[in-house]
């Protein structure tokens, strides 16, 4: 049971790794797709609405397997620049799960961009304010705030969601606990090792959420 | 007595009286994921040439046999958790395994063998047709150093938890990059989809999926035995099952007397792999 912690903090890195990136270029696909979907134009609202709808609406391991599976089967892909990037597993898992949490992602910047009270904007341009001004000035802050207990349970969905990047022949905490168990065919004890690792990094990025809902709290 | 408790016990009743009847039946645990040894059909039914040895096996043994569907990377933990009796499933008797389970005697040996796309700079490879890495000797090593540098930084692909990826990390062809695939399925693909230079597994594996798929896939260097890939395919068992292992052995014998093994091994791999 210990011996096997060494070797499963180091494939902790992975899976942090995985989490962090995912979560950072989700944010950007979530607030573009949530302005899109805020947007008067029907198109743009189209775009987004089945974007989110299709990604929301099928399991993230079918999702990773289309992409690093799927994809490497059609010839043309693999004779294109798009290769360079989908032949590594690496690229497939971040793109997936990119793709994935920021279909949530912007459900969740929807709602709160929606949410916004009318009056603060007309206040806002009334004094003066210019487009740019009122979205990085007023609307973002009060949507990042406003969104914040819902996207800490993103952010934890995420973490957990990584676990099937072993799936595409990546070593993160979740491969590396089948690996190990695979040679010393003891199964409880380190999947209880591996799902502890998991419990203590979503207890620091709850308790990180709950930081931040305290700091920018109206009161 | 009200309806909840009876509801209750009679799921026990039920629970009971289906261990009692398994008692006496032997449950064999297999992939259905590693064609020809054992596979799924379209319908989602178990074939291949070990469903077919196993219930022969159980024809000898006079025994009622289910037959278990189990992912490969959890075959022994399932094994140990009593899943399942016994397994059945291309399964290399190794020193490795030894210290977890019991093996009955080999019913049939296969060799692993890379495999390439056809077109790839590994073909071609200037070694002796097979080695055996128990017997070593000048040629082998003269084989693995040829591998050793034929290998150097490619990537090659292997089901994990197999003896073909405890070969590849045991140094024998250097360091490779070694890709671990939950099934042999997910190897075939991605050594077509060109993301894999090479794949390690049972040869009648790779000429099955070329011949099925159309693929060009093609055998490179030699074909490999003994050592990290032990001494053929036996019945795992648990350790205290020694009855068990007893009944197989003896059904084993029965069997290839009877001619059994050779004549599946003949009509799913093509040529005689019994052992």
């Amino acid at each position: 049971m210990i011996e096997s912690l060494p070797r499963l903090l180091n494939a902790t890195k992975v899976t942090i790794e995985l989490t962090l990136l995912s979560l950072l270029f989700g944010i950007f696909v979530g607030v573009f797709f949530a302005l899109l979907r805020t947007s008067k134009n029907r198109v743009f609202y189209f775009i987004s609405y089945y974007y989110s709808y299709i990604f929301r609406g099928t399991p993230l391991l079918v999702q990773i397997f289309i992409i690093y599976f799927g994809l490497g089967q059609v010839e043309w892909i693999r004779e294109s620049f798009l290769w360079i990037l989908l032949k590594e597993p690496y690229s497939c898992a971040i793109l997936a799960f990119t793709l994935n949490t920021g279909a949530y992602s912007s459900e969740i910047f929807r709602s709160a961009f929606e949410t916004i009270n009318k009056g603060v904007l007309e206040a806002a341009k009334g004094l003066g304010f210019n487009k740019l001004h009122i979205f990085f000035k007023i609307k973002l802050p009060i949507a990042i705030r406003q969104s914040l207990p819902a996207y800490g349970n993103e952010m934890i969905l995420m973490l957990k969601g990584t676990s099937l990047a072993s799936t595409v022949t990546l070593l993160d905490l979740t491969g590396v606990a089948k690996h190990i168990i695979s040679t010393t065919f003891r199964p409880v004890e380190v999947f209880i090792v591996a799902g502890s690792i998991y419990l203590i990094m979503t207890f620091i990025i709850h308790n990180f959420i709950k930081y931040l809902e305290k700091k920018y709290s109206y009161e | 007595m009200n309806i909840f408790k009876k509801t209750i016990l009679t799921i026990f009743a039920s629970l009971f009286l289906t261990v009692s009847v398994s008692a006496d039946s032997i449950r064999i645990g297999t992939e259905g994921a590693y064609p020809p040894w054992n596979a799924k059909d379209e319908s989602g039914k178990l074939i291949g040439f070990e469903v077919e040895l196993a219930n022969w096996l159980c024809i000898y043994m006079g025994k009622e046999c289910t037959i278990v569907e189990q992912d490969w990377d959890g075959m022994i933990p399932g094994l140990i958790m009593r899943k399942y009796d016994a397994i059945m499933a291309g399964m290399s008797i190794t020193d490795e395994r030894m210290k977890t389970i019991n093996f009955s005697q080999g019913y049939a040996d296969e060799v692993a063998q890379l495999a390439v796309m056809k077109g790839s700079s590994l073909e071609g490879m200037d070694t002796p047709s097979g080695i055996n890495l128990s017997l070593g000797g000048s040629d082998v090593k003269s084989a693995l150093k040829t591998l050793t540098g034929a290998l150097a930084g490619k990537t090659v692909c292997v089901q994990t938890a197999t003896i073909h990826q405890n070969f590849l990390e045991s140094g024998d062809v250097g360091s490779v990059s070694i890709r671990t695939y939950k099934t042999q399925d997910e190897v075939n693909l991605d050594l077509t989809a060109g993301r894999c230079d090479a794949a390690l597994a049972a040869a009648v594996a790779f000429t099955d999926y070329a011949e099925k798929s159309g693929k060009d896939v093609v055998l490179v260097g030699p074909t490999f035995s003994g050592g990290a890939f032990g001494n053929g395919v036996g019945v795992g068992i648990r350790k205290d099952d020694t009855d068990l292992l007893k009944s197989f052995n003896k059904a084993i014998d029965t069997a290839r007397k009877q001619g059994k093994i050779s004549e599946l091994a003949i009509k799913w791999f093509g040529f005689d792999a019994s052992m």
